[in-house]
């Protein structure tokens, strides 16, 4: 695969940081021409993982948050997003529509916006060890002469 | 993010703006939550003409309210969400409870 442009961020895991960062990444997809819903998309999935980097991984404590995002080949966007926290003991639990760990504030949603919003989600955690979500995106843009 | 009220006889309206996400769902909730208290309404009306963006923090928002509002026999109204927000709102199954209008 080749990369086209990366881009890395490393930010505290503070909620303030929240809008920085998924407007730090849309803008760098904007290199790629995409269409405003294909920026939406990609804002709303920075976001959700960001989110559950603070609010599950590191629990509102202190932390970082490590930021890779890729321009690739065939209008391809690879974004890793990767804490060092509590990690997931059950992938697959996790990321069932629905299911939550958090309060009532948590609608358990977070998984199923970003696997919606993208053309494929990877989710790697160890317990102890922290979690890595990969957004994969194709940005397809307003051309009308596909390949 | 900026969050306006409104009260017509037993009915609360919130103008919604901005953005909501987790950060700023926080001092959403607590604002919401104190009006609610202050005016105990019969309707609840959360209008999200002016958000521009949405993530579950919003779907766990509404969620919330709709708890917090069905102790005074309150009922949510979800209005005028723009694409984008109404995108995720469908995903969470919250219109089985709360009533989704256009306007
Ligand atoms: N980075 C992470 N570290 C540890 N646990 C996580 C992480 N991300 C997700 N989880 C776990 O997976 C569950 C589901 O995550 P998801 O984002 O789908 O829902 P949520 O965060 O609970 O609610 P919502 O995203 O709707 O606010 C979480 O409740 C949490 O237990
Ligand atoms: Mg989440």
């Amino acid at each position: 695969m080749k990369v086209l442009n990366e881009v890395k961020i490393t930010a505290d895991a503070k909620s303030v940081n929240e809008s920085y960062l998924r407007v730090a990444v849309a803008s760098l997809a904007a290199q790629l021409d995409p269409t405003v819903e294909e920026l939406s998309d990609i804002k709303t999935a920075v976001s959700e993982a960001v989110t559950n980097c603070i609010v599950h991984a590191y629990k509102m404590r202190t932390g970082k948050i490590y930021i890779t995002a890729r321009l690739c080949e065939n209008q391809l966007m690879i974004i890793k997003i990767r804490d060092t926290g509590v990690g997931i003991p059950d992938i697959q639990k996790a990321r069932e529509p629905l299911f939550t760990t958090g309060g009532d504030d948590r609608s358990g949603l977070g998984f199923s916006v970003m696997e919606c919003f993208s053309d494929k989600l990877k989710v790697t955690s160890k317990e102890g060890k922290g979690t890595t979500v990969t957004i994969y995106k194709r940005i397809r843009g307003k051309s009308v002469n596909e390949p | 993010m900026q969050v306006l009220f409104r009260t017509e006889k037993e009915k609360l309206t919130v103008y919604l703006s901005g953005d909501i996400d987790h950060h700023t769902s926080a001092q959403i909730r607590q604002s919401v939550d104190e009006q609610l208290q202050k005016f105990m309404p019969k309707e609840l009306r959360l209008d999200f003409r002016d958000v521009h963006f949405m993530d579950s923090s919003g779907v766990g928002l509404v969620m919330g309210r709709y708890k917090a509002a069905s102790v005074y026999g309150c009922k949510v109204v979800v209005c005028s969400m723009p694409d984008n927000v109404a995108r995720i709102m469908k995903m969470s199954g919250l219109s089985k409870i709360i009533t989704f209008d256009e306007d």
